[in-house]
């Protein structure tokens, strides 16, 4: 039977605020245990909640950038239930109006073509603390520093058919809360986190089938290895018979598999209802307005501008917007080389190779985007090849200047003057009677190989730095008298 | 000197008649001589008390005192004390020495008053008769066998004793003006949002609201300046200042119009409280005041709203207490949910535990609609007999309780006969209005007390309503026997 | 409205309280009477009614995003029932 996957994917994604969503303590990552939990974050008795103003910000943020309706009024709801790391026995998050609603991105799929992902809402919640399992007398520690961070629940349509759809929609929605400057993105450190819902279903079938909850996929590689063991796990045991029963499974990463998560609560009944504690969030039209009108440039428009106005290919765009710092980087070095083509292969190829040698962020390249867009105008000019350019750019990483006082310093200007150039040629011409000789008489369809051998001692004379086409017009030229 | 209000040993601290330290003293004294018979008190902080007192008479010394330097209080034990233990009437908080200051602490220590100690109340404020307390009941002080109400009992006990000059109480559901009502004394729940609710601890949040206890109209003002407005901390708290109440009190009252709810007057009220609220009602007339009958048709349903309501918010306030960060903890857990069923089985009484389970059900799924959101829709029609009343009155008065103080043990094995104790109370916390409570006569040889309802933020007027009565009466000078 | 002990069970779990199995029918009988009596809203009609969730017509206010407190963990910590290494414990957590 053929099948069919749908997947839709939950993302959480920690928001850059400075506080915490309902307290003023810190949000910074790595402090000693429980020294950022606050009174209100411990669930002391008798503390109150005060939302965060900047979270809500960025919440809207992220739904104008998704073309999203944004909730006039949105509600704070209580979800109950037990956990240690839960340290009011209930989660403020929203749960009738989110305070996004109905919007959609646009991923782009390996033939090239665009597909629009559905995202059914992003509603704010307040993160929970985290347990420490390592061993304490058989006990486990709470730590609760991470209670109460601010997190966005961004909540896809299962519009997704593959794990390859599934990543380039988690890229995506990574790719737009960077732009956005609203979440870092460090998966690592858990600032986003992708949960997928994976189902079958026989092609053709309306009807959605059974789901399982994919948790703990801290990585873009393991989110599509654990959705493709789950699709495969899923049709094998429907296959031989069996059934997929709805459930939450944890990815195992050492053993590249997933497993039932047994010990979450059977039957969970989160007894939601209005947080007495929290007055509903009323935002006004010119308050969003402002947001939007405000809003960086998104991705999907820098993509298709960098397509229309530097020529770029569809896959090149896409690589050059996939970060701002990196978009931004590229078009300071078209401003300043004036070539949108040479600048692209020189910041795709040679650059981002090196970053990626070291591991570097584009940010901290230590050959800044002005440089580099004045070696590619030295390319663009003649004033250098593009074999010299590679020595050139080797030095401008290792610190030694800009590209025209390495050009200078190191005499690897190439030579244009055709005075100089005449001069080499005619050396060699003279030094080589013979074979001058044997290409005036040779057949014409064998002379352009033969022409090679005088090209080649011309740059050795001049150390590569006379210009290649000058060179080849000079002997044509002389040879032929 | 215990019988001096609080005006008065305001006056006293200033001129000198006696310092802060000797009034503190004196209370103290009288505490541990009187409060055993009554129980009013949880947690005396002597030491404490007499430090503040120091630091009050130093400040009036160098004339740098606030408007309650010296003056002694006690609160209610729902307010977190930094430094002392606040217990909420319970065995979970035994042990719990609360890290901070409650809002309405902070606002009292900034104005100078001087703190006794922590007064006994219901389990978590869950009952109308202060029986519920994990540290024993309060007894009457007008008779010692009987309850003093609840759940704010211990401090309506102990101004009605004068173990200290005011105190502040909390009211969810009639908890400040029920007590008020049986022990003789003043007492005011404020508009919800008009005070506070920092580090009190929680019952049911959008109904609980804090106010003060005293004897009299003008003390209660005096109070209620110090814990009103806006505070950062809370963001159901209004932001709108609150106004001089004091000069309120003066306002006249003459043409002001006052709706009797015809649905308070009826079966169920004990006739020698309609007799002393027929008195007062008088004497309201003569005063210049217009009476109307009013309606108030949905009332029968606040307490089966309000008994959805409460639990299902106390349900979810109380799941923090998990033994997991402070309170009880059961002994040598053997599992995560043996040491949350445990520790909540043993450190919440049958009270508390009957309304959790009840605020759980009710919101479970499959119940939700039928419960919690029909007692959120009544709750609506409640709040609308309000705003079409308060278009032809400007107050309302009513019984403030059906009959004067029942006896220890009479209700407490029948929940449903406790909760309809305050049925005229509780639908003023549903609407979130301002009422209060004031003495107005003695059935029985037990006080009898008058609701007074006012509108959204209308304090001001109920005070000088009060004041007035209060000026042409003594009523709320009575007091019982034997606590000289 | 009657309440079954299973469904006491239920609620007593999803509460996270022990209820020792002798108390049960007690308390399944105690909790009927209180929702009996609540029942009295079944027979009114409430169509159109908007829930209301809070006394005040208000809107949330906003805080600004600044850091504002800092660690007090051992005075915390000093109330907690269990606690090692800055963490606080409890029974081991099996995942």
């Amino acid at each position: 039977m053929q099948w069919e996957t749908v997947i839709g994917l939950e993302i959480h994604a920690q928001l850059a605020t400075k506080s915490k969503i309902f307290s003023g303590a810190s949000t910074a990552f790595g402090a000693e245990p429980n020294t950022q939990a606050c009174a209100v974050d411990l669930g002391l008795p008798g503390v109150l909640p005060v939302l965060n103003g900047e979270a809500v910000t960025m919440a809207v943020k992220f739904g104008a950038a998704i073309e999203a309706e944004i909730g006039l009024r949105s509600v704070f709801a209580r979800k109950n239930y037990f956990y240690p790391d839960l340290p009011k026995g209930y989660q403020i998050s929203q749960y009738e109006s989110p305070i996004v609603g109905m919007g959609q991105v646009e991923i782009l799929l390996e033939d090239g073509s665009s597909k629009r992902i559905g995202v059914t809402r992003a509603h704010l919640e307040e993160d929970a603390g985290k347990s420490l399992h390592e061993d304490f007398h058989g006990q486990t520690g709470i730590d609760l520093n991470r209670a109460g961070t601010p997190l966005l629940e961004i909540v896809s349509e299962p519009d997704m058919r593959s794990a390859k759809e599934a990543v380039a929609y988690a890229r995506r929605i990574h790719q737009i809360v960077r732009y956005l400057g609203i979440c870092d993105g460090n998966m690592q450190e858990g600032s986003f986190r992708c949960d997928a819902n994976v189902s079958v279903r026989p092609m053709g079938q309306e009807e959605l089938g059974t789901r399982a909850e994919l948790k703990n996929l801290n990585s873009f590689r393991f989110l599509e290895r654990a959705i493709n063991h789950e699709v495969e796990r899923q049709i094998d045991l429907i296959e031989s018979g069996g059934k997929v029963v709805q459930e939450t499974r944890l990815y195992d990463a050492n053993k590249d598999e997933t497993r039932s998560m047994r010990s979450k609560e059977e039957a969970n009944d989160y007894r939601y209802f209005p947080d007495p504690d929290l007055l509903p969030v009323e935002l006004d039209e010119a308050f969003i307005a402002a947001i939007i009108a405000d809003l960086p440039e998104m991705p999907d428009t820098k993509r298709h501008r960098f397509i229309v106005s530097y020529g770029l290919s569809a896959p090149d765009a896409e690589a050059l917007t996939a970060g701002r710092a990196l978009a931004d980087y590229y078009e300071a070095v078209v401003a300043s080389s004036g070539d949108a083509k040479l600048a692209a292969n020189w910041v795709m190829v040679e650059l981002g190779g090196a970053l990626n040698r070291v591991g570097m962020d584009i940010l901290d390249s230590p050959v800044k985007a002005e440089s580099l867009g004045n070696l590619v105008a030295r390319i663009k000019d003649d004033s250098i090849s593009g074999k010299i350019a590679k020595q050139v750019f080797e030095a401008m990483w290792a610190g030694e200047g800009d590209a025209d006082t390495i050009i200078e310093s190191r005499g690897l200007k190439q030579i244009t003057d055709s005075g100089a150039i005449e001069a080499v040629v005619d050396e060699v011409l003279t030094a080589n009677p013979q074979q001058v000789e044997n290409y005036r008489t040779a057949d014409a369809t064998k002379q352009p190989k033969m022409l090679g051998f005088f090209v080649g001692q011309v740059m050795k004379k001049s150390q590569g730095k006379a210009n290649p086409q000058q060179v080849n017009d000079l002997l044509l030229s002389k040879l032929s008298l | 000197m215990h019988n001096q209000s609080i005006t008065q040993l305001i006056a006293g601290l200033r001129n000198g008649d006696y310092s802060s330290v000797e009034l503190t003293r004196y209370f103290l004294d009288r505490i541990e001589r009187l409060d055993p018979g009554l129980n009013s008190y949880i947690t005396v902080d002597a030491e404490g008390a007499l430090a503040q007192a120091g630091i009050a008479d130093q400040m009036l010394r160098q004339g740098n005192g606030s408007p309650l330097s010296g003056v002694p209080i006690a609160h209610k034990d729902i307010f977190c004390t930094q430094g002392v233990r606040t217990s909420c009437g319970s065995r979970m908080l035994d042990n719990f020495i609360a890290p901070y200051d409650a809002t309405v602490v902070s606002r009292f220590k900034e104005a100078g008053a001087v703190m006794l100690g922590k007064t006994n109340m219901d389990e978590f404020a869950m009952g109308s008769s202060n029986e519920t307390s994990f540290y024993g009941p309060v007894h009457n002080p007008w008779d010692r066998a009987r309850v003093p109400g609840g759940s704010s009992g211990g401090s309506a006990a102990a101004v009605a004793a004068r173990l200290c000059a005011g105190a502040t109480g909390t009211d969810t559901g009639g908890s400040i003006r029920q007590p008020a009502a049986l022990c003789g004394i003043t007492g005011l729940k404020p508009t919800y949002g008009r005070v506070s609710r920092y580090g009190m601890i929680a019952f049911a949040s959008s109904l609980d609201q804090a106010g003060p206890m005293a004897r009299s109209a003008e003390e209660v003002a005096l109070m209620l300046q110090v814990m009103a407005g806006a505070d950062p901390r809370d963001s159901t708290c209004a932001e709108e200042s609150p106004p001089d109440y004091a000069a309120s009190l003066g306002q006249d009252i003459a043409g002001l119009r006052i709706g009797l709810p015809k649905e308070f007057f009826g079966e169920g009220l004990d006739s020698g409280v309609a007799a002393s609220l027929e008195a007062a009602m008088a004497q309201f007339r003569a005063l210049g005041a217009e009476v109307v009958e009013i309606s108030l048709p949905n009332n029968h349903l606040s307490v089966p709203a309000y008994y959805v309501v409460a639990p299902a918010e106390c349900s979810s306030n109380l799941a923090r207490f998990d033994g997991v960060r402070f309170g009880h903890r059961c002994h040598a857990p053997q599992n995560l949910e043996d040491l949350y069923k445990r520790s909540r089985a043993e450190g919440f009484g049958k009270e508390v535990k009957r309304r959790i389970l009840i605020g759980t059900y009710a919101l479970s799924a499959g119940y939700y609609d039928a419960y919690y959101l029909k007692a959120q829709r009544i709750r609506q029609l409640i709040a609308a007999d309000f705003r079409r009343a308060f278009e032809q009155v400007d107050i309302i008065a009513s019984p403030a309780t059906p009959g004067t103080a029942f006896a220890i043990g009479e209700k407490i094995d029948d929940p449903v006969t406790m909760y309809l104790s305050d049925i005229y109370t509780i639908a003023v916390n549903l609407a979130g209005l301002p009422g209060m409570s004031i003495p107005v006569g003695l059935a029985n040889s037990l006080p009898v007390g008058l609701q007074l309802i006012g509108n959204y933020f209308d304090e001001g007027r109920l005070l000088s309503a009060a004041h007035r009565f209060q000026q042409a009466t003594d009523w709320h000078l009575a007091a019982p026997a034997d606590i000289d | 409205m009657s309440l079954e002990r299973q469904e006491v069970e239920k609620i007593a779990h999803l509460a996270r309280l022990a209820v020792p199995e002798e108390d049960r029918e007690t308390l399944a009988r105690e909790l009927s009477g209180i929702l009996d009596f609540v029942e009295q809203m079944s027979a009114v009609d409430t169509g159109g009614v908007e829930p209301m969730a809070h006394p005040l017509r208000m809107a949330q206010r906003l805080r600004p995003d600044r850091v504002t407190e800092e660690s007090r963990r051992e005075l915390f910590q000093s109330i907690a029932p269990e606690t090692e290494a800055g963490l606080y414990l409890v029974p081991k957590v099996i995942e």
